[in-house]
């Protein structure tokens, strides 16, 4: 196999507290090692070198919350689509959430998503399963779709509900060493909501979600975390007072509790549905000001462990009609990284402390081996370049979901390399 | 792009002169309504189609007099639930009969953005007449010049807006126009029925019918919808229209006696009005109906192109 060296990068591993210039060197799908530049070892065999010189060199990203629609809905995304997409964006493994058609609540669905994906997939794909089968009240198999390669559960879509099924499914996962990853959305108070509660509902007529629908289930899970000490994932929160919960509980020492913010959320505010642009319907929906605020607060101090896209394609027959009509869902894989990255540019956090939210965390979260180029790894690696400027166009973008509020917008910060186990499978970048 | 070129979407983006132009055409074409030949070449050669997604026969017919008032033709579409099954279907509907070559697009509809959405894909202005709960434009205009011809301005008035303001577009747009003016908007009903921060609107909240009366100079009573008991909102009418409804013992023990009364209708006689309130010396509802069609031939004819 040809080796793959990354000469003269900034090379930023928080995994092993690395911001310095130095050369990767990767052999046989692994990190073979980081070396000075001027004392890399003579590279005997073939050979790919890449001068990236003023780019950043770190662990691929890890992106915890993607809809690939595959099996089921594959005129939105399928795994093809959605993993190139993915290297586009520079990640290297995705989480595929359950709800597809038919949803992921069986080992065998499970195992088509991993063998589709050793197929036609571009980056590692890793597969959530449901919690709570979708014909009933029974869990799913956890422990058989484990095997098949599932590496958490999650009704995501919908709240689990029934807070003695959650109970049990957090006691039951502990078995496994899975996450539940839980979509906190209590639907009595957010039913036929179609943004957030705030100004633009009132001023549009749509019916509001406050923030408390979230917050009353974010509260819930976190005391079923704290009975069971399963651990506990809260998927996109975007209200200040889940930040501020969140908060209390690791205070406390809740080690079992993690959570993500998408970046959608720290990037706009309900401001963005305004004339009606179903581009900007998501759920949970853009909050205000403050939440924002509170969200780039929580980024900043840890509370918040990780940025996660919620990448929802859909096709214009599901967005381009009627706002109620239209579904929820924005598109995320390829603007994560430039949305990220204004966060380093506005003072939030370090370009650091960006790859520990969009890497090293997430990959502790599933307990992947990525999120790291200690030698020996997977070689999964990303390369980018901070400032480079691009437009969100609907040629731009790899995904077939071109459902995004940044459509039109030029945003700075691009992916130039995408490493999966050593197979370069995104690359702008001439050897 | 906006009024009249567009059409009217909404009162939020209207300016007070807008408002004040249409108001100051729609007393000219009173005059029109009262001769004995109640018509004007202003749109002949013209068509306007209706299109009513939602039933109404009162707005639509009311669009209809409009319309042939200024001799323009007029093509009815009411979609009967079965076949306007979804959503895109409504724009191709609409696509359908802009084939048919109308120069504007009278629209009620459910779902809110409706006419924003469908003005966006096509090129003849387009007139709200209802759009879920977010706007019904005409209905303010009609009201504003309603209250105009009462108390002579609008600059000064103390208005009352009681019922179901959750759920209401007519409120909404009432809101939005009165704003342009030095008016003190007031809003009465349960809590359950009152958005949570609409005081951020510019308006005062009041929970008691009672206190809200006091020196009003309009009170515009909404339809309440029974549907909204099963939401919880109210248990029940009896309770409702003891709390909320507007008899006339308490309209002559708490209100200044030159206040008038509104309703957009349809009424629901004996929940949030008594029967003898509604017909009595203070209601205007009547002259309501009748300022609706000069209204929404003063929006026809500015937006559809006798007016520029
Ligand atoms: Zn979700």
């Amino acid at each position: 196999m040809t080796a793959i060296v990354l000469k003269k990068g900034r090379v930023i591993d928080p995994s092993q507290h690395l911001d310095t210039e130095r050369t990767v060197i990767i052999r046989d799908g692994r990190i073979s090692g980081i070396y000075p530049p001027g004392d890399e070892p003579p590279v005997e065999e073939d050979v790919l070198e890449f001068n990236v010189d003023g780019l950043v060199v770190c662990p691929g990203f890890i992106d915890l919350h993607v809809h690939l629609r595959d099996p089921g809905e594959e005129w939105k995304e399928d795994i093809a689509s959605g993993t190139l997409a993915a290297a586009r964006g520079g990640f290297t493994t995705v989480v595929a959430m359950p709800n597809t058609i038919p949803p992921n609540d069986t080992p065998q669905v499970t195992a088509y998503i991993v063998r589709r994906a050793r197929e036609v997939g571009h980056v590692r794909v890793v597969p959530a399963g449901r919690i709570v089968r979708a014909d009933g009240t029974a869990l799913s198999p956890f422990g058989e779709m484990v095997e098949a390669g599932a590496c958490a559960f999650t009704d995501d879509g919908s709240w689990t509900s029934d807070a003695q099924l959650m109970e049990r499914a957090m006691e039951y996962a502990k078995a496994f060493g899975v996450p539940l990853l839980s979509h906190p959305e209590e639907p009595a108070l957010s039913c036929g909501g179609q943004i957030n509660e705030g100004q633009m509902s009132l001023l549009l007529g749509l019916k509001g979600i406050p923030s408390q629908a979230e917050e009353v289930a974010v509260f819930r899970d976190i005391k079923l975390a704290e009975l069971t000490g399963g651990h506990l994932h809260l998927q996109h929160i975007s209200t200040k007072g889940s930040v501020e919960l969140v908060k209390l509980a690791k205070e406390k020492g809740m080690k079992n509790i993690t959570c993500e913010v998408t970046p959608h959320h720290f990037s706009l505010t309900e401001e963005a549905v305004e004339g009606f642009n179903t581009s900007a319907k998501v759920k949970p929906p853009l909050r205000t000001e403050d939440d924002r605020q509170a969200l780039l607060l929580g980024l900043r101090d840890g509370t918040i462990d990780c940025i996660a896209t919620d990448h929802a394609p859909h096709s214009e027959l599901e967005k381009k009609r009627e706002f109620n009509e239209a579904a929820f869902g924005i598109s995320g894989l390829e603007t994560a990284l430039p949305l990220s990255l204004n966060l380093v540019r506005n003072g939030h956090i370090s370009l650091s402390r960006l790859v520990e939210l969009l890497s090293v965390n997430p990959a502790r979260i599933i307990s992947s081996r990525g999120g790291t180029l200690k030698p020996g790894a997977p070689a999964d690696v990303t390369v980018f370049d901070p400032d480079l400027e691009w437009e969100v166009t609907p040629e731009a973008l790899a995904s077939r979901g071109k459902n995004t509020p940044f459509l039109g917008k030029k945003l700075r910060g691009r992916v130039v390399i995408t490493i999966v186990e050593g197979r370069i499978v995104h690359s702008v970048l001439k050897v | 792009m906006s009024f009249p070129e567009r059409g009217l979407i909404g009162i939020r983006a209207l300016r007070r002169e807008d408002i004040e132009l249409i108001l100051r055409t729609a007393r000219s074409m009173k005059d029109i309504s009262k001769r004995d030949v109640k018509k004007v070449p202003a749109l002949r050669g013209k068509t306007v189609a209706n299109l009513f997604f939602e039933p109404s026969t009162r707005t639509r017919t009311s669009f209809e007099l409009a319309a042939k008032r200024l001799s323009a033709d007029v093509v009815n579409f009411s979609p009967s639930g079965s076949s306007m099954a979804k959503g895109e279907l409504m724009l191709d509907t609409v696509k359908n009969i802009l084939a048919m070559n109308v120069d504007a697009l009278v629209i009620r509809a459910k779902p809110e953005g409706a006419c924003e959405f469908i003005s966006q894909h096509v090129d003849v202005p387009v007139i709200n007449a209802g759009d879920g709960m977010h706007e019904h434009p005409t209905q303010a205009l009609l009201d504003a010049l309603t209250m105009e011809e009462q108390f002579g301005t609008l600059d000064g008035l103390k208005v009352l807006i009681v019922g179901d303001i959750l759920h209401s577009r007519v409120a909404r747009s009432n809101i939005y126009l009165l704003k342009n003016f030095d008016i003190e908007i007031r809003v009465c009903g349960p809590p359950t029925l009152i958005p949570r921060g609409i005081e951020s609107m510019g308006v005062k909240v009041f929970y008691h019918l009672q206190e809200a009366l006091e020196g009003v100079n309009v009170i515009m009573m909404l339809r309440i919808q029974m549907e909204r008991m099963q939401g919880g909102h109210f248990p029940s009418i009896h309770e409702y229209s003891k709390f909320w409804g507007l008899t006339a013992e308490i309209l002559d023990r708490h209100a200044p006696p030159d206040a008038v009364v509104m309703h957009p209708g349809p009424l629901n006689r004996g929940v949030e009005i008594t029967p003898d309130v509604a017909d009595g010396a203070r209601s205007v509802i009547l002259y309501q109906v009748e300022n609706g069609v000069a209204v929404r031939m003063a929006v026809l004819y500015l937006v559809v192109g006798g007016g520029r």
